[in-house]
């Protein structure tokens, strides 16, 4: 990425577009985030670490950044699989699936809320069954983990589709030629290739799963301590007019992220380094 | 990714669309006002402002049009502050509108004196609503506070109605308990450790036990409630009216630097007036709001169970005190989820 910049430029056209590039991520991105450490920065220590340390918030960290995880995770296997699926065969009715994965992110969050809400509580259709069964999924931590597997689910799947389906047959061919067997060809040729693209996407729907809100509230059961959700805990300091409580914990959120989030870049660079070296 | 630029276009055009319709229309003898409510009131207000775009123009010829924008009270306060331009502002509780003075000086300090009653034209309280038949036979606060029953209230962090149920019960409990404070505690305690949910707002705890089917009782608004029973069933649900409860009084004000600015001042406080008027009182208590004035109330009294109704000032001191005794970060309600 950085080469870029060192070699002689070819084409032109450079400055203009990167002077517009950090111009336009100024006024919509770097901006808006600056007031929250500004507004932050207006506590004093004591403060601060009231806000961001407490028992309660320590709970919802807990809960937003793992829930957040597992639901990436799943999303990566079942991701995986429905791209899979619909990059590699084609069957009736698989435009209208094509679409259906867009949903989530079509869906304003909150009716994603309402309506999983009604399925998966103990009265819904899914939920009672499972109800039965002992297993609740409505209004603690498995609740959460839904809506946020519900909402990533595109990310996943629209980072991988393209990739796979551009993925060259001829090297599915050759390795086959060269005596690999089916699953030899998948483990050693097809997921290197996919992988990059599967940790962009878990990523992506890890960090939309971080900052959701509007689907969580109505699923989460939203009990102190136990099922609140560190989103929602912003909003309870904002509806006290604690706006620099508020920003507290965003700006923890937003630097435990972007640190997670360079570590996974940093994996990533890792993993097209070696797949590099033998193409 | 071109679904992704088709909702960033679609941004783009929602923010120009609102730019344009925000940008003040310059036709003359015509005025509008922005009123910005909480939840429960928009079938209330839009009656409310029918009515009185009728008077005004019968009054003065003038023609206004009143906007209406919804929301939880909280949020609502917090939109103003941040540069909603509202003419006047009806929200749930005193302790919301105390922010637009406190927050950006939009008002004056001693705002809920302006008007009579604290400003509040009209009052509710907190019911409670249960399944027909009343199965579980609840009949007071006591019955909440009993092991094995489900009780669904909002998170009052979050929502305003959720702050007038967290006080009736406390009022309640006072009482019973001769104001010992820690006896009071638990007796609240015990109510919320019978709470399986807490919804972020009044209505998602309607939803919540109404659509959802979840819990024996609802803590709610009356006016709630009886649009409840009347719109969803009077063979589903009946109104249980606790022995105490307390007088949730929803005030308005006229934003004053707002108003000022816009030259809406005369009719922003013409049509808070209104709601003072025996019109407006009767428009509120068709929407299931107890009347303010002695007239109507009394003509409608059989609308409405009698009870016995504590203020916030008698009880606690005011929205402020109350406020920080039970709902600011350490009060007592984060005492109650402690261990």
């Amino acid at each position: 990425m950085f080469s870029v910049s060192k070699k002689k430029r070819t084409i032109p056209g450079f400055g203009l577009s990167v002077g517009y590039t950090i111009f336009y991520l100024s006024l919509i991105v770097l901006i808006p985030l600056s007031t929250l450490f500004f507004k932050t920065a207006s506590l004093d220590f004591g403060a601060f670490w009231e806000a961001v340390a407490s028992p309660r918030t320590l709970a919802a960290y807990r809960l937003s950044f793992g829930a957040s995880f597992i639901a990436a995770l799943v999303n990566a296997v079942f991701g995986f699989l429905i791209a899979w699926v619909l990059a590699r065969y084609s069957f009736p009715g698989k435009k209208i699936i094509d679409a259906l994965v867009d949903l989530p992110f079509a869906l304003p969050t909150a009716v994603a809320g309402i309506a999983l809400t009604a399925i998966y509580s103990p009265h819904g259709w899914v939920g009672r069954p499972l109800a039965a069964l002992g297993i609740k999924t409505a209004f603690n931590a498995t609740g959460v983990v839904l809506a946020l597997t519900f909402i990533g689910l595109p990310f996943v799947v629209r980072t991988i589709q393209p990739v796979l389906e551009d993925f060259d047959p001829a090297v599915e061919e050759a390795a086959a030629s060269l005596g690999a067997d089916r699953w030899q060809t998948f483990r050693r040729v097809i997921f290197p290739a996919l992988f990059p693209p599967l940790l962009t996407g878990a990523t992506m729907a890890f960090a939309r799963a971080l900052g959701e809100y509007g689907s969580v509230i109505f699923i989460s059961g939203n009990m102190p301590s136990k099922t609140e959700i560190a989103p929602l805990l912003i909003m309870t300091k904002l509806e006290q007019y604690d706006y620099a409580g508020a920003t507290a914990i965003a700006v923890v959120m937003l630097l435990v992220s972007f640190a997670l989030f360079l570590v996974i870049n940093y994996l990533q660079w890792l993993g097209s380094r070696r797949s590099g070296m033998n193409p | 990714m071109k679904m992704i630029l088709k909702n960033w276009a679609g941004a783009v055009l929602a923010m120009a669309l609102t730019l344009s319709v925000s940008s003040p229309a310059l036709a003359a003898k015509e005025v509008t006002l922005l009123n910005v409510s909480y939840d429960p009131t928009r079938e209330f207000y839009e009656d409310t402002n029918k009515a009185f775009a009728k008077y005004w123009k019968e009054k003065t010829g003038e023609t206004v049009t009143i906007n209406q924008s919804h929301g939880g009270s909280g949020k609502q306060a917090r939109a103003v502050i941040d540069g909603l331009d509202a003419d006047v502002v009806t929200l749930a509780l005193a302790y919301d509108i105390d922010a637009l003075n406190e927050k950006a000086n939009l008002i004056p300090k001693e705002w809920q004196s302006r008007l009579p009653n604290n400003s509040s034209p009209y009052a509710s309280t907190i019911v409670f609503l249960v399944r027909k038949g009343n199965p579980k036979g609840i009949k007071d606060w006591d019955d909440l506070a009993r092991a094995g029953i489900s009780v669904i209230t909002p998170n009052p962090k979050t929502s305003g109605g959720a702050r007038w149920n967290y006080l009736a019960a406390w009022v309640y409990a006072l009482r019973k308990w001769n104001s010992d404070e820690e006896k009071t505690k638990e007796f609240v305690k015990a109510i919320y450790k019978n709470v399986p949910v807490l919804d972020s707002g009044a209505r998602g705890s309607t939803t919540t036990f109404i659509e959802r089917e979840i819990g024996d009782v609802l803590i709610a608004w009356e006016n709630e409630a009886y649009l409840a029973v009347n719109e969803l069933g009077k063979d589903k649900f009946e109104i249980v009216v606790p022995s105490l409860s307390i007088l949730a009084e929803p005030p308005v004000t006229v934003v004053d630097k707002v108003a000022d600015r816009r030259g809406t001042r005369k009719v922003a406080e013409a049509y808070l007036e209104y709601l003072y008027s025996d019109q407006g009182q009767e428009i509120a208590t068709r929407h299931y709001y107890r009347s303010r004035n002695e007239k109507i109330a009394a003509q409608y009294a059989d609308k409405f169970s009698k009870v016995e109704l504590v203020t916030v000032d008698e009880a606690f001191g005011g929205w402020q005190k109350a406020h920080k005794a039970h709902f600011a970060d350490k009060g007592t309600f984060d005492q109650i989820y402690q261990g």
